[in-house]
């Protein structure tokens, strides 16, 4: 075998194709002394690549809250970790699939559900729930449906295989999404606080072992060519650049890296994700202030003939390095081979600081360590509001025709795709296994309990982009404000966030100033509500000729409920409970449901947010909740109170029940309906209960109303609307399955 | 009375199998692997669900490759009590060790959900003391669970009384919608012609704790002790 190896010769045009500008090519050089070796070019290119580098968005990350006393770590490592008592910690990130997942709908999903599950693992975890943020195109659009079921498959077949239940999610649908779908996913995992491991490499002359799936040729450069560029008529094209899932190996990866960190025989881990061998290799020993040396002639592979670029690069799935404490090489081995994976020694860590790359002896990588990571491009771009902001939020309600009959509004609402039940959705996710799911998909936020306490974790995502469109400050202040009171109504204490930062290309000022905002939005909530941003992702350049999605700043909140026997769901209890609304509802149709489906119009400014009220609204349900007062709480979100009503009577997976309704007066009927004030809760409590209650709101200065009353079989708002709750459960479950089904019955899909 | 969960490569039902049976239920259990051949002495055996490798090729199809079946195999010849739930299910099919086959859900896409199925006979030890007609709400979590055999199988299964199982709505009647994935009869669980050997698709492991959901499938794990 010839193993004699000649470089690609390095000029400005191969790097250009390679995604680095003239000024990165020029900065590189200096770096290196010297023109770069073809490998050279590659390591740089994914190492500097947006998605690695985040060089847009890494000074703007810097304002955001990331430490607090139960924070054992913040951003920085593969995943946040938050500590929650009885000696264990969750650990926690959402992260972004969404241009492998347009390109190849199921494999795109699939990996993207696979690589956050490792990011959790990796750290000592086991992962025990998932979630999920979908945005799709409109239902109207011809490839809509494709993706729908693309994604909602490969999310099912990569989770329910690995035996991670899917526990909860959110799904929009918006025009704007048509040429880039959003997969945000999301994985906990729970570990003992002395068993945390992190991606730091130590101890020169440690070896550096690969474990799992062999190396092929696919996804390379899927960070630097397809998540850090905008699409184009040509992106079918890039189908090679998407990986392919093996959830089977991933599963057994799983349980022998779980199984290998019960003892004391490695000192780093980390999965190779993005960019493959190589950043995880670097990222390794950048954290640790080491050297890594590779001997890439030792990594397996799949076919003969690989190229060490292409081993350098290559995302091939289910694999991990990790860093073993010199001479414990054959027992992780051992417990590999128990799994019938692969593990091999591949190098070693070196104090020389330096990133190379050997092929049969001669030195193909040479390159400093720091000038990878701290020492990457940091932009700072410039950022400008849209030119149209005023006439964005310009919204007379006067103008607006008001409805003949709100029954027909209501039903038209609940049966619209984003307003419309989930389940033909969730139901394709295993969402029990694991044995801790109390609350299933289908109420505000998911529960599962911590086997061995009592207990609980609720977890929510959230982000409503058609108000980050109008107004991304306060539409990311809402995505947070909303987050945690999804939380706090099922009661749950909100305690972090991750947080997955969506946004078109970021050297269009109109997109920076997006995301300038934004950052500014979620610093601001997260500091008047007392949370941290402990880990997150960003993905620019969802773009498709030039058409940037709206910012859709997704933040996936996790909470504690201190007795998970305490939690409470959306839905209506028991007949003659008094259903109580709490918080205010003003004439805010700005950005709302109703405008969009009803109106056909995005206008106006989103809701206001008072920080302070929120606070006090989300500390008197939490505290009520755990009291064991409440009977039910659902916050009153798009659709406003009237969706809400009709939620509580029929998101109950088995039953449904009736209301008698009144609305206080003094409004428009459809602002008094359909609008999206924030702050506001609908709850049902005995009669016994009230007055306690009653206390409470005026103490907190909180509005409170006295709605109606639970029961009967029909849900009545008097001088609206009554309707037999069955038939709208009916309408509401089955609209999404019979919209989907009815577009691929015709062949479209 | 001692269990056996056997973790094949690939089970994911197994941990809570085994937390269902020791933890919640207080039995004695232990984690039988699948590449030993060793039963240590258990009383009953359960295989749990999950994708046995992946199931990439049919489900359960390569499980008759593990060391353990061959030990299962000669367990239940000898008459002793064999639970294959979902997965576990399938490859006893596989396996020879039950009649019939798990195909594709007719909806043709994953189901997860609370199904009511119907106690059909109570003669075999994990329906020992459960009534003939005894209504159970537990929950189903598959892709391929419809239920298929050829009309002379079923006939036999149905004369028998080798069907378990059945699904039905909250009221106990079987009826095309409550039959979720397309099976034949309704049937959710079929036993062997001796009656120790049982499959079914539903999870009894995943229904005994109020606070995840109802606690009808202890029944199938506590009944099967006082059989014994």
């Amino acid at each position: 075998m010839n193993t004699a190896h000649r470089s690609l010769p390095v000029t400005l045009q191969v790097a250009q194709e390679h995604g680095l500008t003239a000024e990165e090519y020029q900065r590189l050089m200096q770096i290196l002394g010297r023109t770069p070796t073809f490998e050279e070019l590659g390591v740089f290119s994914v190492m500097w690549s947006e998605h690695c580098s985040y060089k847009s968005s890494r000074r703007l990350l810097r304002q955001l809250p990331t430490s607090g006393p139960q924070i054992l770590q913040g951003p920085g490592e593969n995943a946040g970790i938050v500590e929650v008592g009885d000696g264990l910690a969750v650990v926690f990130k959402i992260e972004s699939h969404n241009h492998p997942s347009f390109i190849e709908p199921y494999h795109g999903a699939a990996t993207g559900v696979g690589g956050i599950l490792r990011d959790i693992f990796t750290m000592g975890a086991r992962p025990i729930a998932s979630l999920n943020s979908l945005r799709f195109g409109s239902l109207d659009h011809p490839r809509t449906p494709y993706l729908v079921k693309g994604v909602v498959a490969g999310i099912g077949g990569y989770g329910n295989c690995v035996g991670v239940p899917t526990v909860g999610g959110e799904v929009y649908f918006d025009a704007g999404y048509n040429g880039n779908i959003l997969v945000n996913a999301f994985t906990l995992g729970v570990v003992r606080t002395d068993r945390i491991f992190r991606a730091r490499a130590a101890g020169a002359g440690n070896p550096v072992m690969y474990v799992g799936s062999r190396t092929g040729r696919d996804g390379i450069h899927g960070a630097s060519l397809l998540a850090s560029r905008e699409f184009d008529a040509r992106s079918e094209e890039l189908r090679p650049a998407v990986q392919v899932g093996d959830p089977f190996t991933e599963k057994l990866l799983i349980e022998a890296c779980l199984e290998l960190m019960q003892r004391d025989l490695i000192v780093a881990i980390q999965d190779m994700g993005a960019a493959g061998l190589t950043s995880s290799a670097v990222e390794m020993a950048g954290r640790g202030g080491m050297g890594i040396l590779l001997q890439l002639e030792a990594v397996p592979t799949r076919e003969e003939g690989i190229t060490p670029y292409e081993l350098l690069l290559s995302e091939s799935q289910e694999r991990m390095l990790l860093i073993a404490k010199a001479g414990c090489e054959e027992e992780v081995r051992a417990i590999f081979s128990r799994w019938d994976l692969e593990a091999c020694v591949i190098g070693r860590v070196t104090d020389d600081g330096l990133f190379r790359a050997c092929w049969h002896g001669q030195e193909v990588v040479r390159i400093p360590v720091s000038a990878l990571t701290q020492d990457a491009p940091a932009y700072e771009r410039p950022a400008t509001p849209p030119a149209d902001l005023a006439a964005r939020h310009r919204l007379d309600l006067t103008d607006l025709p008001s409805p003949s009959d709100y029954g027909e509004v209501l039903v038209q609402l609940l049966t619209s795709p984003n307003l419309a039940s989930k389940e033909w959705i969730y139901r394709q996710y295993d969402f029990l296994v694991g044995s801790n799911t109390v609350v299933q998909p289908g109420s505000d936020a998911a529960i599962i309990r911590l086997k061995g306490t009592r207990k609980g974790i609720g977890l929510s995502v959230d982000c409503n982009s058609r108000y980050c469109l109008l107004d991304p400050y306060r539409g990311a202040q809402i995505a947070v404000a909303e987050a945690a009171r999804n939380l706090a109504v099922s009661g749950a204490r909100p305690l972090a966030l991750s947080d997955c930062l969506n946004f078109g290309n970021p050297e269009k000022p109109e997109v920076m100033w997006q995301f300038q905002q934004t950052i500014a939005g979620m610093r601001d909530a997260c500091l008047a509500l007392d949370l941290a941003v402990v880990s997150g992702n960003v993905s620019f350049y969802n773009e498709t000729e030039g058409r940037a999605i709206p910012p859709t700043p997704t933040v996936a909140m996790v909470g504690i409920v201190p007795d998970v026997t305490r939690h409470v769901t959306q839905w209506f209890k028991q007949e003659g409970d008094i259903i109580v609304l709490l918080g205010e509802t003003k004439a805010e149709l700005g950005g709302s449901e109703y405008l969009a489906v009803v109106h056909g119009r995005v206008a106006g400014a989103p809701p206001a947010l008072d920080l302070s009220q929120e606070k006090r609204l989300q500390e008197l349900c939490f505290t009520a909740a755990q009291e064991g007062l409440l009977a039910s709480a659902h916050d009153v979100a798009e659709g406003g109170l009237a969706i809400a009503l009709a939620e509580a009577c029929i998101s109950h997976p088995d039953k449904a029940i009736g209301a008698r309704v009144r609305l206080p007066g003094g409004l428009r009927p459809d602002v008094l309906l359909f609008s999206e004030s924030q702050s506001r809760v609908l709850v049902s409590v005995p009669p016994a209960v009230l007055p306690r209650l009653q206390a409470r709101a005026r103490a907190a200065a909180l509005p409170l109303f006295i709605l109606g009353e639970v029961g009967g079989s029909e849900l009545e708002v008097q001088g609206y609307y009554r309707f037999p709750v069955a038939m709208l459960q009916h309408a509401w479950r089955t609209a999404l399955a019979r919209r989907l089904e009815a577009v691929s019955a015709s062949g479209t899909a | 009375m001692k269990w056996g969960v056997v973790t094949f490569p690939g089970s994911c039902d197994d941990r809570d199998t085994l937390y269902c049976l020791e933890t919640v239920l207080g039995q004695q259990v232990v984690a039988l692997w699948h590449k030993d051949r060793d039963l240590q002495g258990v009383d009953a055996i359960v295989l749990p669900g999950g994708f046995f490798y992946g199931d990439y090729l049919r489900c359960g199809a390569l499980a008759r490759f593990s060391p353990i079946m061959q030990s299962v195999y000669e367990f239940a010849q000898a008459g002793g009590p064999v639970l294959g739930i979902c997965n576990g299910f399938q490859i006893l099919c596989e396996a020879g060790l039950l009649p019939g086959a798990l195909v594709r859900n007719r909806s043709l896409s994953f189901i997860c959900d609370w199904v009511w199925i119907r106690v059909e006979t109570p003669r075999t030890p994990f329906t020992a003391a459960c009534r003939t007609g005894e209504i159970l709400r537990l929950p189903i979590k598959h892709g391929e669970g419809c239920y298929v055999a050829d009309a002379a199988t079923l006939r036999t299964l149905e004369d028998n009384g080798q069907v378990v199982f059945r699904y039905v709505d909250a009221a106990g009647q079987t009826s095309e919608t409550a039959n979720p994935n397309g099976s034949l009869h309704n049937i959710a669980g079929v036993a062997n012609a001796r009656g120790n050997v049982v499959g079914l698709m539903p999870h009894p492991e995943h229904a005994v704790e109020p606070l995840l959901g109802g606690e009808d499938g202890s029944k199938l794990f506590r009944l099967a002790c006082a059989a014994l």
